[in-house]
């Protein structure tokens, strides 16, 4: 018996060196917190310490300012990007020269930094969240397939299937691209970006969830015509409102402006009009139990976690120590622009209640439930409805 | 999962978007690049209904491993030496990743490709996982390890450092100026295709071989997120070259990312690697040769050269001129020994240099004990207050450097030095490429053609202005590196944590007023600046004053 002689391994020797929390006592040695923000509550929540000042600001400890400019000079997140203000902002940056030091302001220094997600999204909880709804969508989706429930459907349940709700598709997209993915690039502190762009993550993963679905039942039922919904949003006169407005809130500059026209007036108003008064009213008369799970993901996604942080961030503002009225005649303004669009949209949309077989309650009923709820989020807000919305 | 294949279904989604008809989108960043329409495929067909339960599950290896380092009591192994500089590194990170996120739509508008845009939104939310991760690792070693300073203020101290403003361009180079400049050729072209290997291969391998094995868990977890990035920034870079007028564009802005990159990432990544090691088996990669394979072999001889073909003017001239800084003029060490010698100025302890480390220094990079030997000697006698000051202000032949206007390392390759005067100020450069870049790339007009939407280098570039005839003791305070007695400091020059061994404001009050070299440059007569540049390109290497004239 022969025995093979291999050379030693070169690896690196792990060595003990007692480098564990608590080995020793010295200056610092149990300051386990970050120290350079005050947390919203009591104590520094997880989200916050991962979320808070990754963005700087140099009215904090930026001290010698950005590094990098636009072709104008301006670097970083100007504050005028929107008409918006939060208590502070008028106050200068620290002026910086030789011997200046390098103090800023005491945090937050402005109101902007006040802001914290309700939903305390960050990587962690995003993938759970996200994961779990592509899981579920596609279990739902499987199952319905496997049980034949789609040859359930009214025939023209399938015609309204195919146009109106794959229509959706293009807006849930356009906005998620366009206004929100845009918006995070915007705004004065990481947690508003952050959490823009998880509102822009759940709005393209319901137009994908809405195309996948389509292409699902382009192979399941005959006769699907899964390319229906792009002539329908191409000229549909029912859905040209809806894509005026949708392509109006991607030409907006002021990236609050965007947010809260989006989030606050037009869903209330147009998506949730369509979604929740309309599909998932009608899907179940006429044989459809699918459909209202795929579109109630991204409903729930929009109700409980986007309009959630939407109010948080535009509450902060419109009780502003400093700006409250300065921010609520800004926003009255967007309210009397963006309020009739989005309701000539909808009325635009009355045409489309009358497609299935078994009709859903009617529009009327539906758009003063719109109104209503509209409403209430303005309440929330402290701001008063606009004369437009009796229209 | 659904039985459609990724194909059919990234086809499908390609269905969502559409012209606008009635509105155009916003255009708030502008490009002095033109684009045709084309349809540029995304080669990696991503779908969010695949993607995130992908990541979800990358999320549990992550996290799975977070859990078994403590209970596994992962930093009773753990170097200091290796930690303190992740104090510095982890401070840095999460504000480029985040800045990345930042730019997906500076590329939307200006690049007519909606199938990119479902990739650069995908990179968006991917960055923001990695923002998030990466402040979450820091955490864990602020909870976990035995010195939390550092770690525990690190995103004020990053802000104001002057390695953290190094870093910091790492993010706004992405964010700012000309879109494509920005967020295309130096943020993927550049940063995440080049320079990623290094930062999330290269130094997490030494990381574990310091007995940290979480940096590489997270770390390879980010890089796997990085090939999708490249592809978009390829297809992008293909579609620029499709332009025959943007090729002027492209070469100029290669050559300011590549330099930039070289400068920035090759400083800290390369100090972290070498000097912030304590495996010095004579087999193991040094950064040299880890630069060797990673950038020049698999990055650029991999990835740009084959793009000549197409009309790229690649910078081979500044390829090798980096290869020359690392090999050799010593720039990783000389940037290493500046640190230590800034010590005093940062919010991390650095460790001395041993016989151990000077045998594998010499073995690796022969020549270097004659260099740099005899100054690591007096940082080691220097480490412990003695009634002496800190190295900075003894005599141990080292002339405190000037700082480069644009990268902000300073120019310690002291031949290389150039001077300008750049709207009404004298500014010292680091090399004739950063000058190029300051005087010459970042302006509104370059090699006689009208460039309106190039950014601009802006901001107080050196720190030590700001701080021109302060005590040093108000300074470390001002800025914030003082522990929570209010009386030791948080960096020290060794890693001995008795209280009685460490600097505290009573040995910087007894130093002398610091100056800004630049306000002192200011200063001087046309006449005396001449004589200072003469002077200053004769000293070096690691740091020696010019030899007295003969």
């Amino acid at each position: 018996m022969t025995t093979e002689v291999t050379a030693e391994r070169s690896s690196p020797k792990p060595e003990f060196t007692d480098a564990e929390a608590g080995a020793k006592v010295f200056p610092d040695s149990t300051a386990r917190r970050y120290n350079y923000y005050t947390p919203a509550k009591r104590k520094q929540s997880h989200y916050e310490d991962v979320t808070v000042e990754v963005q700087p600001d140099p009215r904090h400890y930026l001290a010698q300012g950005w590094l990098y400019g636009f072709a104008d000079g301006r670097g970083g997140y100007p504050l005028t990007w929107t008409a918006l203000k939060a208590w502070g902002v008028d106050r200068a940056e620290p002026e910086r020269y030789p011997g200046s030091g390098g103090k800023g302001y005491e945090w937050p220094a402005h109101g902007w930094h006040e802001f914290r997600d309700p939903n305390e999204e960050w990587e962690l909880t995003f993938y759970r969240n996200n994961s779990n709804v592509v899981r579920q969508i596609n279990q739902n989706v499987e199952t319905a397939r496997q049980t034949k429930a789609f040859e359930q459907w009214n025939p023209n349940w399938v015609t309204f299937v195919e146009r109106n709700v794959g229509a959706w598709m293009h807006v849930e997209h356009g906005l998620g691209l366009y206004v929100f993915a845009n918006a995070q690039r915007r705004a004065p502190t990481n947690m508003h970006n952050n959490a823009i762009s998880v509102n822009s993550m759940h709005r393209i993963r319901f137009a994908q969830d809405l195309a996948l679905y389509n292409l699902t039942l382009s192979e399941e039922i005959p006769d699907f015509d899964g390319k229906a919904h792009v002539e329908t949003w191409a000229e549909d006169p029912a859905w040209q409102g809806v894509r005026r407005v949708a392509e109006q809130l991607t030409a907006v500059d002021d990236w609050a402006e965007a947010v809260f026209a989006a989030n606050v007036v037009f869903e209330p108003l147009v998506g949730e009009l369509f979604r929740s008064q309309l599909v998932q009213q009608a899907a179940p008369g006429n044989g459809d139990f699918v459909t209202p799970t795929v579109v109630g993901a991204g409903e729930f996604d929009y109700a409980s976690r986007d309009l959630r942080y939407t109010k948080a961030m535009f509450e902060l503002l419109t009780n502003d120590k400093e700006f409250a009225d300065h921010n609520k005649a800004v926003i009255g303004g967007w309210l009397e622009e963006w309020v009739p669009r989005c309701l000539v949209a909808a009325r635009e949309l009355q045409p489309i209640w009358s497609q299935p077989d078994a009709k859903p309650p009617r529009f009327e009923d539906g758009l003063d439930r719109a109104k209503s709820r509209f409403s209430g989020i303005l309440s929330d807000l402290d701001l008063t409805d606009p004369k437009e919305l009796t229209q | 999962m659904t039985r459609q294949s990724v194909a059919m279904a990234h086809e499908k989604i390609q269905e969502l978007a559409w012209e606008p008809l009635y509105h155009t989108p916003v255009s708030q960043y502008g490009t002095d690049y033109t684009f045709q329409k084309a349809k540029k495929k995304d080669p990696l067909k991503q779908v969010l209904r695949s993607y995130f339960p992908m990541q979800e599950e990358k999320d549990h290896r992550v996290y799975g491993a977070a859990d078994g380092a403590i209970r596994g009591n992962m930093f009773r192994q753990v170097q200091e030496r290796w930690l303190e500089w992740q104090k510095l590194f982890l401070s840095i990170i999460p504000l480029p990743e985040i800045s990345a996120a930042r730019a997906m739509p500076l590329l939307f508008n200006n690049v007519p490709n909606p199938e990119l845009h479902n990739g650069q939104a995908i990179q968006m939310i991917d960055e923001v996982r990695h923002s998030t991760i990466q402040q979450n690792l820091k955490r864990l070693y602020m909870n976990n390890y035995i010195d939390p300073a550092g770690f525990n203020s690190s995103l004020r101290n990053f802000q104001n450092d002057y390695c953290g403003t190094i870093g910091r361009q790492f993010a706004e180079g992405f964010i700012t100026g000309d879109a494509i400049t920005a967020a295309s050729i130096y943020l993927t072209i550049v940063a995440e295709t080049a320079f990623t290997n290094t930062l999330f291969v290269a130094m997490p391998a030494e990381a574990a071989a310091n007995g940290d094995y979480l940096l590489p868990t997270v770390f390879h977890s980010v890089q796997s997120d990085e090939s999708r990035h490249i592809s978009n920034g390829y297809a992008t870079l293909l579609m620029a070259l499709a332009d025959e007028g943007n090729h002027q564009l492209l070469e100029r802005d290669l050559r300011y990312a590549w330099w930039n990159n070289h400068r920035v990432v090759d400083a800290a990544i390369g100090t972290f690697i070498e000097y912030g090691t304590k495996d010095r088996r004579k087999d193991r990669e040094s950064y040299a040769e880890m630069w060797r394979r990673w950038i020049y072999d698999d990055y650029y001889r991999s990835y740009l050269v084959p793009l000549e073909k197409y009309g790229l003017v690649i910078p081979h001239d500044l390829i090798e001129e980096s290869w020359n800084q690392i090999w050799n003029k010593g720039y990783v060490h000389e940037v290493a020994q500046f640190f230590a010698t800034g010590w005093l100025a940062n919010y991390w302890r650095i460790d001395p240099m041993t016989d151990k480390d000077f045998e594998w220094f010499e073995y690796k990079y022969p020549g270097w004990y004659d260099k740099y030997g005899a100054w690591w000697e007096n940082y080691s006698r220097l480490s412990t207050p003695n009634g002496h000051h800190p190295i900075v202000a003894e005599d141990v032949d080292y002339q405190y450097p000037h700082r480069c206007w644009t990268c902000m390392v300073p120019c310690l390759v002291r031949e290389d030095m150039v001077m300008a005067e750049v709207d009404g100020q004298m500014r010292t450069y680091c090399h004739e490429a950063c000058r190029w870049t300051d005087v010459e790339a970042f302006r509104p007009t370059y090699q006689g053609r009208e460039t309106p939407n190039m950014g601009q280098l802006i901001g107080k570039r050196e720190w030590e202005t700001l701080y021109h005839g302060w005590n040093w003791a108000d300074v470390v305070s001002d800025m914030g590196y003082v522990r929570d007695d209010g009386f030791t400091l948080v960096a020290q020059p060794h890693l001995n944590l008795d209280p009685k061994k460490m600097w505290n404001l009573d040995h910087m009050r007894r130093m002398g007023p610091l100056l800004s070299p630049n306000v002192v440059l200011n200063e001087m007569t046309p006449e005396e600046q001449q004589a200072f540049h003469a002077d200053y390109i004769r000293g070096g290497p690691a740091g020696r004053p010019a030899p007295a004239e003969a």
